[in-house]
């Protein structure tokens, strides 16, 4: 009886943990998608070569190397990170190369017109990008982000692998102490499945309230 | 007795959602007659077409061809034939869509071929031959080898024409086949389809916009509007002394644009 | 810092373990690949019931995290008497798993087939059986290898998963011998780069195909 209460708390604080790491190395992943995705539209041929090779080195390494990498190999090179801000930092980086190809999609997405329209108006290149582009382009990201975030999700649990005590690391200790395994991991999926609809309910919400203009708004998963 | 016509529509009605696009429309169409079917967009003629080629359903009345019933009942209900009438029915009916609708990854050889093999089985030589003699006469013979992608429009319609041929129906429906056409692609096709009127035997439905062709080329005319036959009259009385308020309106906006 | 000597005496037995990662990909892809078929056709059934359960586990099955399935089925298999080997039961997971990713791909690949294409097949007789055959599926390999290769590669990247129920594979490698030696860092950046190196050749391949596909037929899709 005292297992199965003990192993509620530790299915509570490893979501906890989840969430936590979830919304963080989403805010910097988010932060990133954008710069990079701006710096890949950049003047400058160099300034966009070098955010291309970021952005592809990111996206071809493999996301439970790079955390065990951040948590095991950097403390070589003198930086210690704790276990949570490895994680943090590398689905942050990677995640955010990810999302600097949505970003690109979706301001590419917005035609040559607005841009011809822009400056017929006058408009300098960096009014345009930030004034009439990037408002729109930001909306034309909203429906592929449901689907990124259900990886970023997903990748928080990679996290278990360099000791994160969120939930999936919680739930393999769970299933030792105690022998139900299968109810345990049913819990445990239906908690993450939530979470998923959660977000991607915001996401469809925002698209909604704020797209009211678009002729289309798409609504796949 | 009097011959029952060879294409009977009676009382058919169609919704789309809530929409209705058919309302209990009637139309009889003898053996060899070439019909032209004119109307504003969203007036069901298109739909019409689309039913008699077994596209789209019914949710009342009859739709016959000679002795078979593609849909039969009254004004209130209908029941579908079963899919070997279906079948049936359907081999005898071809239609030329406005899109083409050619298999972009055939040649031109090919995609009039291909039913002809797979279909009426007929051998891969024979169906070949026909294929050629068939874009010979739609003017195409240099284009036999070329893909969908590499043909004009025009070009297009003409072998989704002999496609269509090649299976050698009895009714040909032509459902709007020179609207997505640039207009100096045009004539050609309807050129095809000018050579196409002079065989007796096959009858033909052609929704369309082109009303001097229409005139020319049709026996009769059926103007549709709001899912029903407004007029029906041989070409000659339709375009110049329309007895309808409706015709009459819709003829004068033809004209004008 | 980096001790290249070491990382070149450790090179070979990563190369091996590579073996093991690319068997364990390609097996799990072309598993994913037929699992998907049977999905698809479940999902479009005429029977709302069969469709929207098909759909519902399909849905759960993709937005929960691929670790946790794993841990799932490795440890509850044995509840019922069913004894796997590690690499089977990552085998099984992997294919279930890209298999519901698959099914969404088939989808998107036949709706991406126009219309006219199945009217005028109804038009001229063609049979169902044909009509799929020599109409559809060719025109609907084209957007499919895209969605598919990118799977292919995510797949790939995320085999050190099935380190954590001991698959020999190259993360569990390096992770050994960090453990043995004391030393993370060349193990580590060297698992990381060959993963890195391998997904982008893989990403190049398909971007080769995807080009070579239809070319002669296809003028601007």
């Amino acid at each position: 009886m005292d297992v199965l209460i003990e192993a509620r708390w530790l299915v509570l604080s490893g979501t906890i943990v989840t969430l936590r790491v979830f919304v963080l190395s989403f805010l910097f992943a988010a932060i990133l998608a954008l710069l990079l995705g701006l710096l890949r539209q950049s003047k400058h041929a160099l300034v966009r070569g070098a955010a291309t090779c970021w952005v592809e080195f990111f996206r071809g390494v493999s996301t439970v190397v790079q955390l065990f990498w951040l948590y095991f190999a950097l403390p070589f090179f003198g930086i210690s990170l704790s276990a949570e801000t490895a994680a943090i930092i590398g689905l942050g980086l990677v995640h955010g190369a990810y999302g600097s190809e949505v970003v690109r999609g979706a301001m590419q997405s917005i035609g040559r017109d607005q841009w011809e329209a822009a400056t017929a108006l006058g408009y300098s290149r960096r009014q345009t990008l930030f004034g009439i582009i990037m408002p729109q382009a930001l909306i034309a990201m909203l429906p592929p982000l449901g689907n990124s975030l259900v990886l970023l999700l997903k990748g928080t649990s990679i996290a278990s692998i360099i000791t994160v005590p969120e939930l999936t690391f919680q739930s393999a200790l769970v299933v030792n102490r105690t022998l139900a395994v299968v109810p345990i991991f049913i819990c445990v999926l239906l908690i993450y499945y939530s979470i998923a609809i959660a977000a991607t309910w915001i996401v469809r919400l925002l698209e909604r309230k704020l797209g009211r203009w678009r002729p289309q708004t798409l609504n796949i998963r | 007795m009097i011959p029952q016509p060879f294409i009977a529509f009676s009382t058919v009605s169609k919704r789309f959602g809530a929409r209705v696009v058919l309302k209990a429309l009637d139309l009889e169409i003898p053996r060899g007659q070439k019909l032209a079917i004119v109307g504003p967009s969203g007036s069901g003629k298109s739909t019409l077409l689309r039913i008699l080629m077994t596209l789209e359903s019914v949710e009342a009345g009859s739709v016959r061809v000679d002795d078979q019933y593609l849909w039969r009942g009254g004004r209130e209900q209908t029941t579908k034939a079963t899919d070997a009438t279906t079948a049936a029915i359907r081999r005898r009916i071809g239609m030329v869509f406005q899109q083409f609708n050619l298999f972009p990854h055939m040649t031109a050889l090919q995609n009039v071929s291909a039913a002809p093999i797979k279909v009426l089985g007929k051998s891969k030589d024979e169906a070949l031959a026909q294929a050629r003699n068939l874009l010979a006469r739609v003017g195409l013979s240099d284009k036999v080898d070329a893909y969908p992608a590499f043909l004009s429009g025009g070009q297009q319609q003409r072998v989704a024409i002999a496609r269509a041929l090649a299976m050698n129906p009895e009714i040909l429906l032509l459902d709007e086949v020179t609207s997505a056409l640039d207009p100096e692609l045009v004539g050609e096709v309807l050129n095809v389809i000018r050579m196409l009127a002079a065989k007796g035997d096959l009858t033909i439905l052609m929704v369309t916009h082109q009303m001097g062709f229409a005139r020319e080329f049709a026996d009769r005319v059926c103007f549709i509007d709001s899912g029903e036959v407004v007029e029906d009259a041989p070409p000659a009385r339709f375009f110049d002394a329309p007895t309808q308020r409706r015709t009459q309106d819709f003829l004068r906006t033809i004209i004008s644009a | 810092m980096f001790d290249f000597s070491f990382a070149a005496s450790i090179f070979p037995q990563l190369a091996v373990a590579a073996i093991t990662t690319v068997f364990v990909t390609i097996a799990s892809f072309l598993f994913a690949l037929v699992v998907g078929i049977p999905l698809l056709l479940l999902r479009r059934s005429r029977w709302q019931i069969v469709s929207q359960t098909t759909t519902a586990v399909v849905d759960f099955i993709r937005c929960t995290p691929i670790l946790v399935q794993l841990y799932f089925l490795y440890f509850a298999m044995p509840e019922f008497g069913v004894r796997l080997s590690p690499l089977a039961t990552g085998l099984l997971v992997f294919s279930v798993h890209y298999g519901c990713y698959m099914s969404e791909v088939y989808r998107a690949g036949l709706e991406a087939v126009p219309r006219g294409q199945w009217d005028a097949c109804v038009a001229l007789s063609l049979p169902r059986v044909e009509t799929y055959r020599s109409i559809v599926l060719p025109q609907m390999i084209y957007p499919i290898i895209p969605a598919a290769g990118n799977y292919f590669v995510h797949l790939f990247k995320e085999t050190p998963l099935l380190a954590s129920i001991s698959v020999v594979e190259m993360m569990f490698v390096s992770a050994e011998i960090g453990a043995d030696r004391f030393r993370y860092l060349e193990p580590i950046t060297l698992c990381g780069l060959l993963f890195l190196i391998m997904s982008i050749a893989a990403a190049g391949l398909i971007r080769t195909a995807e080009f070579f596909y239809g070319r002669h037929w296809r003028r601007a899709w």
